[in-house]
């Protein structure tokens, strides 16, 4: 993002001459970015199959979604798909309340990412562009607790529920994940670069106030972090697991993780092919918004490790 | 304040202009005047403000409740039950426990079977992905396509995959006249298994980040080494490597995170004996275990006992690390 311009200009000129005659000279600039020699075969071959098992798995859970049960726990394995699909789709969906832990999912992760886009930006806003007291050893605080491993957590919060009577509901699964201290970590490096503090003086001197400022300078400057921090918090709360196996029942109201751990339990059924149409439920939402947006992901990913 | 400064040189207007109150000549009116006090409220404050809701989100759902399970975990508690002062005792009867040791050592080795071969692969797929490509936007999307998976369903596939009986990776076996391998009750193909699930969901998002590392790396260090007769081995080596240290050691610390609190895979791989972490306790890591004592036996106190031995586990990782880098940066000469 903001790296190309630093590495891109002057250096590059001097070694202009050494270059072949010929080549387009655009080719240079793209070279800083990195050393981009031209791939060889042996390059695409290993990519092709690191590919292949990276997306096999996906495939091969859409053709056993698509047999009978007998026919998937029978060797050889299946390859190719069957014709049982929307039989196994409809079974979950009406047998297993598959649908209904979709939206539960839906609701929970939307409200997840929403909260800790909202909060993240304001927080690292403050990080990055406010100065105040403690500001250095606060933000040492936040990244520290980005450590603390979940089970350090959850026996109170259990108990805390439970006494609050939100066991097996959902808010009890959307609170303690209204912000994270990766999204705060996550906005402070962006605003740190992409907001001039010039703009913010600017907008004080015209008299605006904190509110006004947020809206009107740091929300548009931070809407692409604010963009992909979005989609990766949604994917985390999506397929969250440990804290919803614990806080909700796969028969009361599942996110979709604690529905398919009820599955692979043999909750509702023993039929394998059905269980792996729950994965499949699970898993194509999210495969659809990569297949849309996941070159944006891809950036989001790689620049949030960067900077960090 | 840099602020204020500028408010003032900025804001100057014509002397002859009225100060009107949207002017920030208005604001200075006078020290006790109502916008005035407003204003500089709302420059001080504010940051507080805006940091606040993570604090108060963290005290409420990670600082209390780590607290509080430090208390219980020196109480004996049943759940729904009155705490019990035992001291050290929930610790004590963990150091003699057989499956506390056995969980430990688990979690140890599905560890480093998961994240060793993880993090090399990555790099490797990272230097891969560095190539002038056709279609890199491809391969970059497909080897992240595991990671939009959830650990849930990629562990109900594997689990199939890996089936002794009549699992595909058995077939394949079989084929080139290996096995049949038992994946599930003995001990080092379930954990190898197990490792691969978590290998497969990772691998790809790890390739990502040092790719990004790789491509800030400046164009004429390799230039520099080349020039000197360096291989591309060499200077994958001996610039590359050196280069993104920073980013390794991050994603150490990340995978090292995850490993020591490693939960649903094997959980839903071991079916319906997947909280003991199989029938003979084969892969039953240190969370299962805590989940175990907590939730089936009821044992709270020895399962917030568990809680804490983690989080001693991650701070002496973490100091380690901390001292391993030190070490690295004077070797440096930095």
């Amino acid at each position: 993002m903001a790296r190309t311009p630093d590495t891109a200009p002057p250096g590059t000129a001097p070694r202009a001459p050494a270059e072949p005659a010929g080549r387009p000279p655009r080719r240079r600039f793209r070279q800083t970015a990195g050393r981009q020699h031209h791939a060889g075969p042996l390059t695409y071959v290993l990519l092709v199959v690191a590919a292949l098992v990276s997306l096999f798995p996906l495939y091969w859970n859409v053709v056993a979604a698509s047999h009978t049960g007998d026919r998937v726990v029978q060797a050889p394995a299946p390859l190719l798909p069957g014709s049982r699909l929307l039989d196994n789709l409809s079974f979950a969906w009406d047998q297993v309340d598959m649908g209904e832990a979709l939206v539960n999912t839906a609701i929970v992760a939307s409200l997840v990412a929403a909260s800790t886009v909202l909060f993240s930006t304001l927080a690292g806003f403050a990080f990055a562009k406010l100065p105040f007291k403690g500001r250095g050893m606060l933000l040492s605080l936040v990244v520290a607790t980005m450590t603390i491993p979940p089970q350090l957590s959850v026996i109170p919060l259990y108990q805390i529920i439970t006494d609050l009577g939100w066991f097996d509901q959902l808010q009890s699964v959307v609170l303690p994940s209204l912000v994270a201290a990766f999204g705060v970590f996550f906005m402070r490096q962006y605003l740190l670069e992409a907001l001039p503090v010039e703009l913010v003086e600017a907008a004080r001197m015209d008299g605006a106030h904190s509110l006004r400022i947020i809206w009107h300078v740091v929300f548009p400057v931070a809407r692409p972090a604010m963009a992909v921090l979005g989609m990766l918090v949604f994917v985390q709360a999506w397929n969250d697991f440990f804290w919803p196996f614990i806080a909700l029942t796969p028969d009361g109201s599942p996110t979709l993780q604690v529905a398919l751990a009820g599955l692979g339990a043999g909750n509702h059924t023993v039929d394998h092919a059905v269980v792996l149409t729950g994965a499949l439920i699970s898993t194509v939402p999210l495969l659809l918004v990569f297949a849309f947006l996941g070159k944006h992901i891809v950036g989001g990913i790689t620049a949030g490790a960067v900077k960090s | 304040m840099a602020t204020s400064v500028r408010a003032e040189r900025g804001g100057t207007p014509p002397p002859a202009a009225p100060p009107s109150p949207a002017s920030p000549h208005g604001r200075r009116t006078g020290p006790g005047g109502l916008r005035s006090r407003l204003y500089r409220w709302d420059v001080k404050a504010i940051p507080y403000v805006f940091i606040a809701p993570f604090f108060l989100t963290f005290a409420a759902f990670g600082l209390f409740p780590l607290l509080y399970t430090g208390w219980l975990s020196l109480h004996r508690v049943e759940l729904g039950g009155t705490p019990e002062w035992k001291g050290l005792e929930n610790y004590t009867s963990l150091a003699t426990s057989e499956f506390f040791w056995t969980a430990l050592t688990n979690t140890f080795t599905i560890g480093v079977i998961s994240t060793v071969p993880q993090l090399l692969m990555a790099l490797g797929l990272a230097h891969l992905l560095n190539y002038k490509l056709r279609g890199r936007g491809f391969f970059r999307v497909a080897v992240l396509a595991p990671y939009a998976t959830s650990i849930a369903a990629a562990t109900l596939v594997f689990a199939q995959l890996f089936n002794t009986d009549y699992g595909m990776i058995n077939g394949v076996l079989d084929r080139i006249g290996v096995g049949p391998v038992d994946w599930n009750t003995s001990k080092w193909p379930a954990q190898i298994a197990i490792s691969t699930i978590v290998t497969w969901r990772w691998t790809g998002y790890n390739a990502l980040i040092y790719l990004a590392a790789m491509q800030a790396v400046p164009q004429d260090l390799y230039e520099a080494a080349s020039l000197d007769g360096a291989s591309r081995w060499r200077q994958f080596i001996s610039v590359t490597i050196p280069s993104i240290r920073p980013t390794i050691l991050f994603t150490v610390i990340v995978s090292t995170i995850g490993a020591t609190q490693l939960f649903g895979e094997p959980m839903l791989y071991g079916g319906s004996v997947g909280i003991s972490g199989g029938s003979g306790h084969q892969f039953q890591t240190l969370s299962l275990l805590m989940y175990e004592k907590g939730w089936v036996t009821g044992a709270l106190g020895s399962a917030s006992a568990i809680a804490w031995v983690m989080l001693a586990l991650l701070l002496l990782i973490g100091g380690v690390q901390a001292l391993v880098s030190r070490h690295n940066r004077k070797k440096l000469g930095g």
